[in-house]
């Protein structure tokens, strides 16, 4: 007999809180930085005379701020937030919204790597170029690479520079020809975005409308000579795994392209199966997804790109090298595509990964990926049987792997209410607004969660439960989702047309000083 | 906490009361007093009033907050009342075996001077016609499918989700529209067996991106989407070629960006980036085509919902011509959400030879995007 799920009272902090530029009162301020004692400023000189020629004419605008005035501020701001700290992070599918371990971040705080400074002499600073170097043995035995490097700070970043190494590559081979990128609707379209950047044309392949998967006739009509690379996810954006991988990285290496694996999220298949054993040549881990280190609002994360022997000598600079007594940073790689990021990348990043790793072992990661695929085929089922009004389209009777993309098509028909309804109302029950689907949708009303290992069952069928009401809310109580949220820190944004416009731009603010320029504001 | 304090939004609704009427007795259409008095011979019911009522339901949610105009009687009153919503103007119209196109025309134009936010419709293809012809794209329409012949892409899915975008457009993107195919077959050539509908124009129906606002990727939105495939299509043009720019508004683009005139259902020929003729007829296209040393290459977009590709509002580009220049001389465009909404994702070719139909199937490029292409399979209309 399945017990009685009760549902937490939930009120969020809603504070009408200016923005920080906003709350300046001229000549306030946080700090009263001390003069310098004479003796200091004898030995150090006429120093503002001295950069006088980079000097600002102009006070830039900088919020002047007392610090309880600022305090105050940050702390209302963060109560109205929401993140895996305070709520289930499930709604996120795709971006793996894992809990990262607080000793992890009490680690993080140790002065043996807060002090680092990337300009030290590397003999001082052994400690983190052997985390970099250590971490980077676990990468290539997760992946089946032969090297690592920890220097694209992002996804997306990482796939610009595999897309860079593969373009290296050809002309290293005289490759002339190599001018089209392959991938499929339902990987990350970054892959497609980075790539086309780069000058690459685009050919995408759509979903096959029963699997979901791309087509393998169709794909094998998209390789050519001109083929440069595939980019491809796997498991895809629907949560289905193509298992027909093999053929595909095969099929694209006869026609002497490239094979990028975007595994940003490596979250289903950690342990258990790896990049170069499914043919790939470069791929990719977000150390901010599968990691454990937190996404911090497009803050510290690393894109960590791996790669077979071929492309190793291309790799961006430095790489971090051990000569038997000492690491070192490799700057003297001449075929290298050179810079991507000044020193090291972000440092916190890789070290939190490193933490994670060796906390758990090898076991603990194949753990957390079996677990993470345990329970989203629950969720899926529970989400399926109990919630009214959703339905899974592509490969009825497949099973999703660590995420699954899911519709609320038929509430929609049912009451005219959907996906983004159901969101307005969530975050009333404390919980973020759930992840719909990339562009373009290929499911109306999308969602997409993902229960990565850090949630238990009651965690899940709270999530279900929660679900489950707001869709009977939708039939019953329609006029509360219309005018929702009540509840949550969150108010309805304004409807801003999703094309630019001059009418919709006329509503926006990028910046604060694209704000005071068009609205007269200070 | 609700912010209802903006007008009401106003609905219109025509429902044409002998739409579909021929399709249950095996009449192939309903056009024509002939053709609808033999239907109610035959024991005909007409169906559109049941269908537009099922509609309109979904719109009781919002009665309070819609004000409707409709016409008397058979015309939509009826089906109003049927509904549970009591229209607040209603235009003079008439019943069920009376009615004429040409008070749909009457009705769509005064409904379009009223300034509806949302021209509901419940027919066919002939409807959508007529409608299209009283109001052309100076509002936004809705089809409630009612007629026997659905080749329009104005048309919702059913009835029950015809009322439900409509709401979803009144309550919240009245102001996001897209323009869709007007397509009709003629009747008399449908019913000697030939199914070959024309595009006749494009009216402007509610975006389905309207239901995405809000999200963390907003949709591409299709205004840019369209710009950057013309975009690729410009920057690939070579001196000297001849283009041929077929009918549609995916092609539309691509003139004006060269800031050229444009037919918007018909064939425009362009070289270095300059008009050559406009609207040309299949035998003008073969002549340049037969041009010694001339190179002729052709820009084609798919029919929504549909996929044709040839053989729909392209009936200029022949057999003789598609033969002639071969499918590396034709270059496909479209947006992703117009390939994505395609059956089986597949284009169709019917160009009236069935042999060539066979022989042009396989796998080919679509331009979607600024230097981003799509693979689609184009088969057969009949497979």
């Amino acid at each position: 007999m399945a017990k009685e799920i009760e549902i937490r009272e939930f009120h969020q902090a809603r504070w009408n809180e200016p923005i920080v530029l906003e709350l300046t009162v001229p000549g306030e301020r946080g700090i009263l930085v001390a003069k310098a004692e004479q003796e200091v400023a004898e030995a150090a000189g006429d120093v503002l005379g001295e950069i006088a020629g980079v000097r600002r004419k102009k006070r830039p605008a900088l919020p002047q701020v007392s610090q309880p005035r600022l305090v105050r501020h940050y702390s209302r701001v963060t109560q109205e937030m929401m993140g895996s700290d305070n709520t289930l992070g499930i709604s996120q599918g795709t971006c793996t919204l894992k809990y990262n371990p607080k000793v992890q971040e009490h680690m993080m705080r140790h002065p043996g790597l807060m002090d680092v400074h990337p300009l030290q002499d590397t003999d001082t600073m052994q400690g983190i170029l052997e985390i970099y170097y250590k971490t980077e043995q676990i990468m290539k035995e997760l992946a089946g690479m032969e090297r690592f490097s920890f220097l694209p700070v992002a996804g997306g970043h990482a796939i610009y520079t595999n897309a860079q190494l593969v373009r290296k590559y050809h002309e290293s081979k005289g490759n002339t020809h190599k001018t089209e990128i392959v991938t499929t609707l339902h990987s990350h379209p970054v892959d497609a975005a980075a790539s086309s950047t780069l000058g690459y044309k685009i050919i995408t392949l759509m979903p096959d409308e029963k699997t979901g998967l791309p087509n393998f006739e169709e794909y094998k009509a998209a390789l050519s000579e001109k083929t440069a690379a595939i980019f491809i996810t796997n498991p895809e954006d629907t949560g289905i795994f193509n298992d027909r991988i093999h053929e595909f990285t095969e099929a694209a290496h006869q026609v002497d392209a490239v094979c990028v694996y975007d595994q940003a999220n490596a979250n289903a298949l950690l342990g258990v199966a790896r990049a170069g054993e499914a043919g790939f040549d470069l791929m990719h881990f977000n150390l901010h997804k599968t990691f454990s280190s937190p996404h911090g609002s497009d803050g510290p994360g690393c894109g960590a790109i791996g790669c077979t022997g071929a492309f190793e000598a291309f790799l961006p600079k430095p790489t971090v090298e051990f000569d038997g007594s000492k690491y070192y940073l490799d700057y003297d790689r001449k075929d290298s595509i050179g810079y991507v990021k000044l020193f090291l990348g972000n440092a916190t990043a890789v070290t939190r990964a490193y933490m994670w790793c060796m906390s758990l072992g090898w076991e603990g990661m194949r753990q957390a990926a079996v677990i993470s695929v345990l329970n989203n085929q629950y969720m899926t089922k529970k989400i399926l049987e109990k919630v009214p009004g959703v339905s899974l389209h592509y490969g009825k009777g497949e099973r999703r792997m660590e995420q699954t993309r899911l519709s609320f098509d038929k509430l929609f028909e049912e009451t005219g209410l959907g996906i983004v309804d159901v969101n307005h109302r969530l975050v009333d029950y404390g919980i973020s607004e759930l992840w719909m689907s990339h562009h373009p949708f290929t499911v109306p009303e999308p969602f997409t969660p993902e229960p990565c290992e850090s949630y238990n069952k009651d965690d899940i069928d709270y999530y279900v439960e929660v679900l489950r009401r707001i869709a009977v809310e939708c039939r019953e109580d329609p006029e509360t989702i219309r005018t929702a949220p009540h509840k949550c820190a969150r108010h309805r944004p304004i409807d801003i047309p999703a094309d630019s416009t001059e009418e919709s731009f006329g509503k926006l603010a990028t910046t604060w000083r694209a704000y005071v320029k068009r609205f007269g504001k200070s | 906490m609700s912010n209802e304090t903006s007008r009401k939004m106003r609905v219109g609704l025509i429902v044409n009361p002998v739409a579909g009427i021929g399709g249950r007795v095996g009449l192939k259409g309903s056009d024509g007093a002939e053709i609808q008095k033999k239907a109610l011979e035959l024991g005909a019911r007409p169906e559109a009033p049941d269908r537009a009522a099922a509609a309109l339901r979904k719109l009781g949610a919002a009665a309070g907050r819609i004000s409707v105009i409709t016409c008397q009687g058979g015309m939509g009153e009826d089906e109003c009342r049927a509904a549970g919503l009591s229209p607040e103007q209603v235009l003079p119209g008439r019943g069920a075996g009376a009615t004429s196109p040409e008070d749909t025309v009457q009705a769509a134009r005064a409904m379009s001077r009223a300034g509806v936010d949302l021209l509901l419709f419940a027919g066919g293809d002939g409807t959508a016609r007529n409608i299209y012809e009283g109001a052309g794209d100076r509002v936004t329409v809705l089809g409630i499918p009612a007629g026997v012949k659905i080749h329009s892409g104005v048309f919702a899915l059913n009835p029950a989700s015809a009322g439900s975008a409509a709401l979803r457009h009144l309550e919240q993107g009245a102001e996001n529209s897209r323009e869709a195919e007007v397509m009709d077959l003629d009747e008399d050539a449908y019913r000697r067996g030939e199914v070959r509908p024309r595009l006749y124009g494009f009216l402007r129906v509610p975006c389905d991106e309207t239901r995405i606002q809000h999200v963390k990727a907003r949709s591409v939105p299709e205004e840019g989407e369209l710009t950057s495939i013309a975009a690729q299509l410009i920057d690939g043009m070579e001196p000297g070629v001849y283009y041929a720019v077929g009918a549609g508004t995916t092609t539309r683009r691509v003139m004006e960006c060269l800031d050229l005139p444009n037919t918007l259902i018909g064939v425009d020929v362009i070289r270095d980036k300059k008009l050559v003729a406009s609207d040309v007829t299949e035998r003008q296209l073969w002549e340049i085509a037969q041009e010694p040393g001339s190179d002729l290459r052709v820009i084609l977009t798919v029919i929504g919902g549909q996929g044709h590709v040839f053989g729909r509002g392209n009936q200029q580009i022949s057999p003789r011509i598609i033969r002639r220049l071969g499918m590396e001389r034709i270059l496909l465009a479209a947006t992703k959400r117009k390939l994505l909404s395609l059956p089986g994702h597949r284009l169709i070719s019917d160009t009236g030879d069935p042999e060539l139909d066979r022989e042009l199937a396989g796998y080919y490029r679509v331009a979607v995007g600024a230097r981003e292409q799509m693979i689609c399979r184009l088969t057969a209309g009949d497979e």
